[in-house]
């Protein structure tokens, strides 16, 4: 994303009408012009990203200090950060963020260490390289829930491949068994994503390098770790970025898997759980707001670790 | 991996044979598990077997048969069509304008669009569903469209514009040297250059759209508005005694058609999408 913004302004500035008007003051008629249509092209799309999500975000932040629950109606009233103290004291949202925090950290893991493979299988194939991208590409794209049901039938007993395979057993009906089954589907959907964007840093890869470090004699894991890795470090960021914070608002696959029993919801599900089936907005509102904090934290944390390589950054991640 | 700049012996070819064999069933078992369910007899349903020992259409009568699934279909297709219309438009004006055009506030949207694509969509439910329920947009087309359309429009914006840096504009500009009006210039010349990218950017939303469970689920209540994905998730076998497996398999694999046929046929463009809005974007 980074050079969204350095290779858009680096093309402008060399376009004539651009060049000048740092050190003019007064703007040129055509630059007025350039302002004006780039603000009406841009509206459209500006007005409803911040229209959706601006409003009630803060919407959210006043629905969390009020009592709401549209069972009971008439008991609405400011409490201040009451919902904060009970969301925050429940063990249930605290095993909420657990199962969260390690579905993400495993899944994201073996995503990377799988994607990387894929990616490299689909970026070195002599044969078939194709089908391959072809066949992956249906991972990405499937419907997510038409994927967990296809893995909920597989595990049900009696009506599964696997579930037979493996004995009978009911895996989805014990907490530890569920998450795996869970985080397996999760990865199977997900590693492909992860495998095309890593692909997209591989080609930035110089062949005659690598051929140069094979001639010096450097192996295969030498050369994947010394040179492909490190040029490519920029894109691994990203796809870890996003896909950790995709990874956290898991929703869909838990909710067709287990439905969040036996301890397996994530913090998105006991929201839903709250907000749509109990109907308490303030509580729902409230854990939205921590999840938005927690999210925020992460893509900080991102991106102080990772410095100017992270996306959104105006200087660097420059290849 | 293999060497680099080795001959191709065959015993790399049957290597490489070896492990494209490997990824392919990787990606495909769950596919074909559930059009095998799809398939099977509602006596054989629960057998446990990979490949159906009976197969029949019976799933497939069923779920055409009511207006639960059907009208989950019609909403679904209405709805991923307008919501990528429109995200593609808005995202379309506002990438040739990123990327051609210098302006203040270019930067603020290019972070405030990345951040909506890293904002946990479970934050905008809460407020929403009662936003939409005091607008009287709850459980309509128009409540799911927006939040898609707003969820899409990064993923536009980023993958058209780093398509339309990629354009020679300077085409344009000959065009016009040569007598053509800016309309002729942009019809002729631009147009069918921008065509793919925009053509892509439509397939990446329409799946976004197609696939999108959380707003469906939270933002609808009846059958009127519901989508496939979430329809899916209500169905009950027609009698409580009957296993919904059946139909769920159907329904689920009418609703990947779509997506199979987007692969089989723009594999590249897709590729070509997806690693350019999220890497040199």
């Amino acid at each position: 994303m980074s050079q969204t913004t350095t290779e858009g302004t680096a093309k402008t500035e060399t376009s004539p009408e651009t060049v000048a008007p740092k050190k003019k003051v007064a703007l040129s008629e055509g630059k007025r012009a350039e302002r004006r249509l780039g603000w009406l092209l841009c509206a459209p799309a500006a007005i409803t990203m911040i229209a959706v999500t601006g409003w009630p975000i803060l919407y959210s932040l006043l629905l969390s200090m009020q009592r709401f629950d549209l069972k009971f109606p008439d008991r609405t009233e400011w409490i201040w950060f009451d919902n904060y103290v009970t969301v925050l004291s429940s063990p249930y949202w605290w095993n909420a963020v657990w199962v969260t925090v390690l579905l993400t950290v495993v899944t994201v893991a073996v995503e990377l260490v799988l994607g990387m493979s894929l990616a490299l299988i689909m970026h070195r194939a002599l044969v078939g390289r194709g089908i391959v991208r072809t066949t992956t590409l249906i991972p990405y794209g499937i419907v997510t829930v038409v994927a967990a049901f296809s893995w909920r039938f597989a595990w049900t007993p009696g009506t599964g491949y696997l579930a037979e395979a493996l004995g009978g057993d009911p895996v989805l009906t014990e907490k530890i068994p569920a998450l795996m089954v869970v985080g397996l589907a999760e990865i199977w959907k997900t590693t492909p994503f992860m495998a095309l964007l890593l692909m997209a840093g591989l080609a930035l890869v110089p062949d005659d390098l690598l051929k140069a470090a094979a001639m010096d004699g450097a192996s295969g894991w030498q050369r994947f770790i010394k040179i492909t890795v490190p040029i490519m470090k920029p894109a691994i960021l990203v796809a870890l970025l996003f896909r950790t914070l995709d990874a956290f608002r898991i929703f869909d696959n838990l909710f067709v898997l287990t439905a969040g029993s036996q301890g397996t919801s994530s913090v998105s599900m006991l929201t839903y759980n709250n907000l749509i089936k109990g109907l308490n907005l303030g509580i729902g509102s409230t854990m939205s707001v921590l999840i938005f904090i927690m999210v925020a934290i992460i893509a900080f944390v991102f991106i102080k670790l990772f410095g100017t390589a992270a996306p959104g950054s105006d200087d660097g991640g420059k290849r | 991996m293999a060497g680099i700049g080795g001959a191709e012996t065959t015993g790399k070819k049957v290597g490489w044979g070896v492990l494209n064999t490997v990824v392919v069933i990787y990606a495909l078992v769950p596919v074909l598990w559930i059009v095998s369910l799809s398939f099977k007899s509602s006596e054989t349903l629960a057998d446990g077997n990979f490949i159906p020992r009976e197969w029949s259409l019976e799933n497939y009568q069923n779920i055409f048969s009511t207006t639960e699934f059907t009208r989950a279909l019609v909403n679904s297709i209405g709805i991923a069509i307008i919501a990528t219309t429109i995200a593609v438009v808005f995202g379309t004006m506002a990438a040739y304008a990123i990327a051609r055009l210098d302006f203040p506030g270019k930067n603020l949207l290019v972070g405030v669009s990345l951040l909506i694509a890293m904002f946990p969509q479970v934050s905008l439910v809460s407020p929403l569903f009662e936003i939409e329920r005091s607008l009287g947009l709850f459980d309509t087309w128009p409540g799911l469209i927006l939040p898609y359309i707003t969820f899409a429009l990064p993923l536009a914006i980023y993958t058209l514009s780093a398509f339309f840096r990629e354009i020679p504009w300077e085409l344009e500009k000959a065009a016009k040297m040569d007598g053509a009006t800016p309309g002729q210039a942009f019809r002729r010349v631009i147009a069918p250059l921008a065509a793919p990218g925009v053509f892509t950017t439509a397939i990446l939303v329409f799946i976004f759209c197609w696939n999108d469970f959380l707003f469906a689920i939270s933002l609808t209540s009846t059958e009127q508005t519901r989508t496939v994905p979430v329809a899916l998730s209500f169905f009950t076998g027609s009698s409580q005694f009957e296993d919904p497996a059946g139909s769920i398999a159907a329904a689920a694999v009418v609703i990947t058609i779509p997506i199979i046929l987007f692969v089989l046929f723009f594999q590249r463009r897709i590729v070509a999408g997806l690693t350019s809005g999220a890497v040199k974007g």
